[in-house]
């Protein structure tokens, strides 16, 4: 072999080696994150953590209970206004979306997709808290929808679309009307992928924080009141993290690893979901 | 030959009476799903008008030297935005100058040399990357991040590079240089599944007549399967800066929050988002508020242009397919 040929192919393994190192590289800043989360979350959590409201400082103990709540019923309401919403605009792109508002919603939809989420927080205050004149669950949860309705769009259509052609001919020789082939066949076979949407849509608002701080705003207390300011587990790190003390951070700990933890069996339900599908396709 | 009652001429035909009860639903599934749709540009546009509605009076007192007035006084009631459009530029080039290398090659580790069993686990777990919370990111940022690059980065590098203004001054925790790493760790699972989509989509041929050549791994895809996705990869890039630019908590807990232009990456700094984040709800006079929605507008246009360009460039690589959308 030429002098020439070996370097070529030193090159060439030398890079193998390189952009394997960056892939573990990727890798090991995923397994420090989680990992310094588990040691320390685990570490901090004890079980007043999640029946026990926030405490004084100066005391320790206490939880984060009406943050758990909180975040439950904010994130639901988001989820029973976003749904509905992302689903059938993400029906609509996929069945009648080749016209010119087809091209609009998309175009749009993907604008917003793009749309920081401080951006969206500070329109949900001019558009609810500011006419309201206090902040709310409710703001927060209009705030989050609006973040999760053009994600889910556009996942929407993306699976509809995947359902293949000859299944909807088939429904629609033997007579069925458009608009229940549509719901009743494809819709239901896509109904995995749109499920997996969701999932994932969920679990995203679940972890926001920019969104809920001019609208939720954060509460000391337990609360399920819609309409009056209420605490989110997020809202709940960022406060402690970015206070000075010791106990404050401790709790932060634990507060993550929950957060993180709902936000990933929000994940492994949404591959779980798309798994059945394919079961059932093969 | 019968004679047809009259009765049964006149009654209306039941084909076409299924066909009525049939348009009508039909109809009224598209009403519902179009009306449904039709929610989103509306809200594109109560947004944007809240927004310059909002803005208006900062507008109005300031004018174009918003953009590049550095002052920021919220007592004498005078704005410029210059240090936070700054650090958010310059936070969003740290992320991508760390990010890009990592993700790309990331990217063409799975698609090119990595064997089959491998290539799932490690585009999982790096996709995953994307699910954590930014508050969570900002929160190890502090007691992680920082304690780590105090203690093993910073004195290095200014040993070795600290007669340049980049390096230059105490490093406080958090700065420039702690935002922008941060933000890399958060874009780099969008670049990479983008690019990762856009290599894929790549066809075997380009590979094929590469190797015909005589070409190593590494040449085929540094000259045959890099340049024909480049349009497609540097649409994956400008999508995560889109995504750097708007980025809001971890930023806000690790960049130091302070209205200044320094070029050293040591020092605190500012960004648009972490401004509203912090100041918002400080505001107390009409004009402070409304100075900060011309900064959120000018957010919201600069990540608009940069995610539309971004969006141009991968359509064009893969016509048609829904290449990145997954990832978005």
């Amino acid at each position: 072999m030429s002098a020439r040929r070996v370097r070529r192919r030193l090159v060439s393994a030398l890079m193998t080696g390189v952009v394997g190192a960056l892939s573990l590289l990727a890798v090991l800043a995923l397994v420090l994150i989680l990992g310094h989360l588990a040691v320390k979350g685990a570490t901090s959590l004890d079980w007043s953590f999640f029946t026990r409201n926030p405490v004084p400082v100066g005391e320790s103990g206490g939880g984060v209970a009406n943050a758990i709540v909180g975040t439950a019923i904010i994130v639901g309401l988001a989820s029973l206004i976003g749904l509905p919403v992302g689903i059938g605009a993400g029906l609509y792109l996929a069945e009648f979306g080749s016209g010119r508002l087809g091209w609009i919603v998309r175009f749009v939809a993907d604008v917003l997709n793009g749309t920081p989420s401080i951006v969206v927080g500070i329109f949900a205050w001019t558009w609810l808290v500011k006419p309201m004149g206090h902040f709310s669950a409710l703001a927060g949860s209009v705030a989050l929808a609006v973040l999760m309705v053009p994600m889910l769009a556009r996942t929407t259509e993306e699976m509809v679309r995947l359902v293949p052609h000859s299944l909807r001919e088939a429904a629609l020789a033997l007579g069925y009307p458009r608009w229940r082939t549509s719901l009743r066949i494809v819709a239901r076979t896509a109904l995995a992928g749109i499920v997996t949407g969701c999932l994932v849509g969920v679990a995203r608002i679940a972890g926001e924080t920019a969104p809920l701080l001019f609208t939720a705003l954060g509460n000391l207390n337990f609360t399920t009141d819609l309409m009056q300011p209420m605490q989110a587990l997020s809202l709940q790190i960022y406060q402690y993290a970015t206070g000075p003390f010791e106990e404050w951070h401790r709790l932060a700990w634990a507060a993550a690893i929950v957060l993180m933890g709902l936000v990933l069996l929000l994940g492994v339900a949404a591959r779980w979901a798309i798994r059945q599908r394919h079961g059932a396709a093969r | 030959m019968t004679v047809l009652p009259l009765e049964r001429l006149a009654a209306p035909d039941p084909r076409r009476q299924v066909l009525r009860g049939v348009n009508a639903g039909e109809r009224a599934y598209r009403g519902i799903l179009t009306v449904l749709a039709v929610l989103l540009p509306l809200l594109l546009v109560a947004l944007v008008s809240e927004l310059v509605a909002s803005a208006w009076p900062a507008i109005r007192r300031f004018g174009l030297p918003f953009l590049w007035t550095s002052v920021w006084d919220p007592v004498a009631g005078v704005f410029g935005a210059a240090p936070m459009i700054f650090g958010t530029l310059a936070s969003s080039l740290i992320a991508l100058l760390l990010a890009v290398p990592l993700a790309l090659g990331v990217a063409i580790f799975l698609t090119e040399f990595a064997p089959a069993w491998l290539r799932q686990p490690v585009a999982f777990l790096v996709e995953l990357l994307a699910a954590i919370p930014s508050v969570v990111y900002g929160l190890w940022g502090i007691f992680v991040l920082i304690p780590f690059l105090r203690a093993y980065v910073v004195p290095p590098l200014r040993a070795a590079l600290g007669w340049t203004p980049f390096f230059d001054g105490v490093f406080y925790g958090n700065s420039l240089l702690a935002g922008g790493m941060i933000l890399a760790i958060m874009i780099v699972p969008y670049i990479a599944a983008v690019s990762r989509e856009v290599l894929l989509a790549v066809p075997p041929s380009q590979r094929e007549a590469a190797f015909g050549m005589g070409a190593t791994r590494w040449e085929a895809v540094w000259t045959a399967v890099v340049p024909y996705g480049r349009a497609g990869l540097i649409g994956a890039v400008i999508l995560g800066l889109g995504r750097a630019l708007g980025e809001t908590m971890a930023v806000t807990m690790l960049i130091g929050n302070r209205h200044d232009i320094g070029l050293s990456v040591l020092q605190p700094a500012y960004t648009m988002a972490a401004a509203i984040a912090n100041e918002f709800s400080e505001a107390t006079t009409d004009l402070y508020l409304s100075a900060l929605f011309e900064v959120g507008l000018v957010l919201f246009v600069i990540t608009v242009v940069v995610n539309a360009a971004a969006r141009l460039l991968i359509w064009r690589v893969a016509r048609g397919t829904a290449v990145g959308s997954r990832a978005l």
